[in-house]
C-alpha cells in the first residue's frame, strides 16, 4: 500500500466555490475559509503540485477568466490516471514496438501513468519556480510525449462533466458558454440565428437526475 | 471444442446488417435464427445517462476494444506494418447494435453510376479515364433494381428529408443530381443550425443547389412499417460516439431489437467471440457448416447451421475468410485472389474551416441536421478542366459540438497552442468556428488491399487484419479541388477568417475521417473477381451470405448505411423467396 497522499487547495482556488456570470466576467460569489485537503488515488503530493502548477501555466488563471487551477484539473487527471486510461486497459499493448512513421499514431509501450511518471521527474521543484520560468521550462519539453498528454488532459479536465473530478462548478462551461448536457433544444434551436443563446449550464447528473459512474472509477 | 445442437441459421455480428436479417427472417420465416455479437449486450434504454463527452466522445467507451483486436497498417506493400494502437481514422463499434448505435446517421444514398463505374466511365471517358491502376469494378447490379430497397430502408428509418427527384421529375430544394426515388421521404427535413442556414444562402448565391441533409435523427413522430413509433430528434447535440438519449436516431436497438426480442425464433448471445467458419470442402456444392466461437465463460463452441450470415464489419469479414481458409487472398503481385481486394475509404476532409464574427449556438444540433450541396456530384458533371475522376459533396452539419474535442480549433494566424494568448484566443472563437465538410468517393486500386499479418496477434491468438492503404493523386486532386470551392463558400457566409484544408498527403490514422471502410469480400456478376454475387452469396459456398460494406467494390462519396440495409432486404428476399425453397446459388 502506498502511502496516502493528498492535494491541499486553498480557498481561492477551487473552482467548485466560484461561479463566473455567463458573459464571461469572473465573480467571485462565496468562497470556503478552510483550505480542503483532496485524497490523491495515483500522485503523489509533490507530483499532484506540478501537474496542477503546469496544467495552470497551459489554461492560466487571467483576465480571460478562471483556468485549470479553478477548474480542479490535477485532481481530474489524477483520477484518470488511477483509471483504466492511466494503464492503457483499451490500447492495443502487444509487442513488438518499432518506430513508426506519425501517420500511425502512438506506438510507445509507455502507458500514460509511466509517461506522466518520466516526464514529472523532469519538472522537479516546478511548482515553486515563477510564472515566465514554468513558461520556460514547459517550452523546453514542448514536443514530448508528455506535454502533449498534459495538455490534452488539461483540455479535458477544464471542460469535461464535473462527475470525472475535472471542470469544478462548471468554470469551464461557463467561460465557453457550452450549457452541458441540455436534453432538448427543439424550440431554441431556430430561434438564436446569430444571436448568443446561453442558459445556465447543468452537468449530467443534475440533467438526468441518476447517480452516474464515471468509467474511472471501477466497479 | 462443445458443439450445440444444430439451427438453421446462425448470424455473425448484432450490428445494421446482422439484425436487419434476423429480424427479415424471424418476422417471414420459422428458422430457428442465433446471432453471435462479440460486444455487450445493450438496449436503446442504455442511453439515458450517456451524454458524457469524456468517456463516449473522447476515451470511446461504445467502441471496439483494441486491447483484444486491431488492425496493422502500412502505406505500401514495401513496408513493414504496424498495429493501430489506439483509435484513430475509423471507429468500429461493438456491442449489440454495432456502429448503428453511435453513427451520426446520415443517410443519402449512393448515386445510380457507382454501381455500374466501369462500366459507365469507360463509355463516357474512354478505357484510360481511370487512374492507372484503379481497380474499380461494376456490382452486378443497377441502381433501378436497388431503387424498390432503398425505399424500404427509408421507411424502415423513417428518414427525413427533401427529395430532388421523384421518378425522374426533379424537385427544387431537394438533390436534383441524386438518382431518381420512387416516393418523397417518409418524415420532413430537420430542423437546422444556424451554421447550416448560412451555408444554404450562400451556396444558393453562388449558384449552387443546396437541400437538407437526409437523416435518420427524424424530425418528427414517426411509425415504421413494422409498428416501431419513435418521437423526433430534440437537437441535444449528442449523436456521433453515443446512443440517442430519446431514441430520435435510428438504432439497431431501438429500430430491430424490438421486433426480434417479440420473435421466439430468434437467440441473441452477446460476449461471443467468433473465431472460424467452419466449412466442407468435399460436397457438392461445397458448404459452410457453421461457426466456432469463444463464448463469454471462455469455452470455446462449434455452432452448427445450415445456413451462415457473416455480418461482422468489412474489416472481420474479411478476416474470417483468410484465417478459415475460405477463397483465394488477393495477391496484389499477380493480381490473382479475391479475398482482401478493393480495400476503400473515403475521402473526408475539412475542406474549409470558418472563424465568423457572431455565435453560431454549435452545441445544439444533431449528427445529421444540417445543408449539403451535390453540384459536384453526379453522374453528368462536366469533366472538362477537372484533373481527377469522380466527384463528392459538401456539407455543412451542426452536428452537435462538445467542448473537449472543439475548444482551441484557431485560425492559422494564432502561433500559441497553449498559455494565455492561446486561452484567450480559444475562449472567443469557440463558439463562433466552424467547418464546411467535402465526402468524396475513393476509388479501388490494385495497390489498396486486406490481408493477415504476419507479426502481430490478437489476444485469442489469431492474426491481426493488415491494411495496406495509401491516397494516390486522384484522391489528393480531389480534395485539392474541393477546398477553394468550400474558402468561396465560407467567404460568402460571411467568415472573418478561413483555414483552408493544407492537403491530403499521406493516409493519416490519427485523425478522424469516417467509418466507412469497405471492401475485402466484395460483390460482382462473377467469381473472377468478387467474393459474392449481387444477392451477397458466397461464389463457393452457397449457403454463406456476407452482409456489411465488405461487399462494396468501391466506396461512393455517400455515407454506406442505407446502401448495406438496401442490400440486406434484397438478399433477404431472395433467401426467402427462392432459397429457402430450393437452396442453391441465386445468381
Amino acid at each position: 500500500m502506498r502511502r496516502r497522499h493528498f492535494l491541499t487547495l486553498s480557498a481561492n482556488s477551487l473552482g467548485g466555490f466560484l461561479v463566473y456570470s455567463l458573459d464571461r466576467k469572473a465573480s467571485l460569489l462565496s468562497a470556503q475559509h478552510k483550505p480542503i485537503r483532496v485524497p490523491l488515488r495515483f500522485f503523489t503530493e509533490a507530483e499532484a503540485l506540478i501537474v496542477a502548477a503546469a496544467a495552470s501555466r497551459i489554461l492560466p488563471s487571467d483576465e480571460s477568466g478562471p483556468g485549470a487551477r479553478e477548474a480542479g484539473v490535477a485532481i481530474f487527471i489524477d483520477r484518470q490516471l488511477a483509471g483504466p486510461y492511466g494503464r492503457d486497459r483499451f490500447r492495443y499493448t502487444q509487442p513488438p514496438f518499432e518506430d513508426a512513421p506519425r501517420e500511425l499514431g502512438y506506438q510507445g509501450s509507455a502507458t500514460p501513468r509511466q509517461i506522466y511518471r518520466d516526464g514529472l521527474k523532469g519538472l522537479q521543484g516546478f511548482h515553486f519556480l515563477a510564472p515566465a520560468a514554468q513558461d520556460e521550462a514547459l517550452r523546453k519539453i514542448e514536443s514530448t510525449m508528455f506535454f502533449s498528454l498534459l495538455r490534452q488532459n488539461t483540455i479535458e479536465g477544464m471542460f469535461c462533466d464535473p462527475l470525472h473530478g475535472g471542470n469544478a462548478g462548471m468554470v469551464g462551461w461557463q467561460l465557453i458558454g457550452f450549457p452541458g448536457p441540455r436534453m432538448s433544444n427543439f424550440d431554441e434551436i431556430e430561434k438564436y440565428y446569430g444571436k448568443a443563446f446561453r442558459p445556465k449550464p447543468v452537468s449530467l447528473r443534475q440533467a438526468t437526475g441518476s447517480k452516474v459512474r464515471p468509467s474511472e472509477d471501477e466497479p | 471444442m462443445k458443439t450445440l445442437p444444430a439451427v438453421d441459421a446462425v448470424i455473425v455480428g448484432g450490428g445494421w446488417a446482422g439484425l436487419l436479417m434476423a429480424k427479415e427472417l424471424a418476422q417471414r420465416t420459422s428458422l430457428n435464427i442465433v446471432v453471435l455479437e462479440r460486444g455487450p449486450s445493450r438496449r436503446a434504454s442504455d442511453y439515458s445517462t450517456d451524454m458524457d463527452e469524456l468517456d463516449y466522445a473522447i476515451r470511446f467507451r461504445m467502441m471496439q476494444d483494441l486491447s483484444k483486436e486491431t488492425v496493422t497498417l502500412r502505406h505500401d506493400a514495401a513496408r513493414r506494418a504496424l498495429p493501430l494502437r489506439q483509435h484513430g481514422a475509423f471507429l468500429p463499434g461493438s456491442g449489440v447494435g454495432g456502429s448503428g448505435e453511435h453513427w451520426n446517421a446520415q443517410v443519402p444514398r449512393f448515386l445510380p453510376d457507382c454501381f455500374e463505374l466501369l462500366t459507365k466511365t469507360s463509355e463516357k471517358y474512354g478505357a484510360n479515364a481511370l487512374p492507372e491502376s484503379h481497380a474499380v469494378r461494376d456490382w452486378g447490379i443497377t441502381y433501378n433494381e436497388l431503387e424498390p430497397y432503398y425505399t424500404r430502408v427509408d421507411k424502415l428509418l423513417g428518414t427525413s428529408g427533401q427529395a430532388g427527384n421523384i421518378r425522374g421529375k426533379l424537385l427544387d430544394g431537394g438533390n436534383i443530381f441524386e438518382g431518381w426515388r420512387s416516393e418523397a421521404y417518409p418524415t420532413p427535413p430537420t430542423k437546422m443550425p444556424y451554421f447550416s442556414v448560412l451555408f444554404r444562402d450562400a451556396a444558393k448565391s453562388l449558384g449552387y443547389h443546396p437541400y437538407p441533409a437526409p437523416s435518420a435523427n427524424i424530425s418528427q413522430t414517426y411509425t415504421n412499417p413494422d409498428g416501431i413509433s419513435r418521437g423526433g430528434c430534440t437537437y441535444c447535440g449528442f449523436c456521433a460516439r453515443f446512443g440517442c438519449m430519446v431514441g430520435a436516431k435510428a438504432q439497431p436497438t431501438n429500430l430491430l431489437l424490438p421486433v426480434i426480442e417479440k420473435r421466439s425464433n430468434v437467440t441473441l448471445r452477446a460476449g461471443a467471440w467468433v473465431r472460424r467458419i467452419l466449412f466442407d470442402a468435399v460436397s457438392k456444392p461445397a458448404a459452410a457448416r457453421g461457426v466456432s466461437y469463444v463464448a463469454s465463460s471462455g469455452d470455446e463452441i462449434f455452432q452448427p447451421a445450415s445456413l451462415v450470415f457473416l455480418a461482422s464489419w468489412t474489416f472481420n469479414n474479411t478476416r474470417f475468410l483468410l484465417l478459415s481458409g475460405i477463397g483465394e487472398p488477393y495477391d496484389p503481385a499477380t493480381g490473382r485472389g479475391t479475398v482482401g481486394s478493393n480495400l476503400t475509404h473515403q475521402v473526408t476532409v475539412g475542406a474549409a474551416t470558418a472563424f465568423f464574427d457572431r455565435p453560431l449556438n454549435r452545441f445544439m444540433g444533431s449528427g445529421s441536421a444540417g445543408v449539403l450541396f451535390s453540384d459536384f456530384d453526379r453522374d453528368d458533371l462536366d469533366r472538362s478542366g477537372l484533373n481527377f475522376m469522380r466527384g463528392g459533396y459538401f456539407g455543412a452539419r451542426g452536428y452537435g459540438f462538445q467542448p473537449i474535442g472543439a475548444f482551441g480549433v484557431l485560425p492559422n494566424s494564432i502561433k500559441a497552442t497553449w498559455g494565455s494568448e492561446w486561452k484567450k484566443a480559444a475562449i472567443s472563437c469557440y463558439d463562433r468556428t466552424a467547418t464546411i465538410g467535402f465526402a468524396g468517393e475513393h476509388l479501388a486500386y490494385k495497390t489498396n488491399f486486406m490481408d493477415l499479418d504476419p507479426v502481430y496477434k490478437d489476444a485469442l491468438g489469431d492474426p491481426l487484419l493488415r491494411l495496406t492503404l495509401d491516397w494516390r493523386d486522384n484522391e489528393r486532386k480531389m480534395a485539392a479541388f474541393a477546398t477553394p470551392i468550400a474558402v468561396q463558400v465560407a467567404r460568402a457566409m460571411g467568415a472573418r477568417e478561413i483555414n483552408p484544408f493544407p492537403g491530403l498527403h499521406s493516409y493519416d490514422a490519427t485523425h478522424y475521417n469516417s467509418t466507412h471502410i469497405q471492401g475485402g469480400t466484395i460483390m460482382g456478376d462473377s467469381p473472377a473477381h468478387s467474393v459474392v454475387s449481387p444477392y451477397l452469396q458466397h461464389w463457393q459456398l452457397p449457403n454463406l451470405f456476407i452482409l456489411g460494406g465488405s461487399t462494396f467494390p468501391q466506396n461512393a462519396s455517400a455515407n454506406p448505411t442505407p446502401t448495406v440495409l438496401a442490400f440486406v432486404y434484397r438478399a433477404a428476399d431472395a433467401i426467402v423467396d427462392r432459397y429457402l425453397k430450393h437452396p442453391g446459388p441465386l445468381a
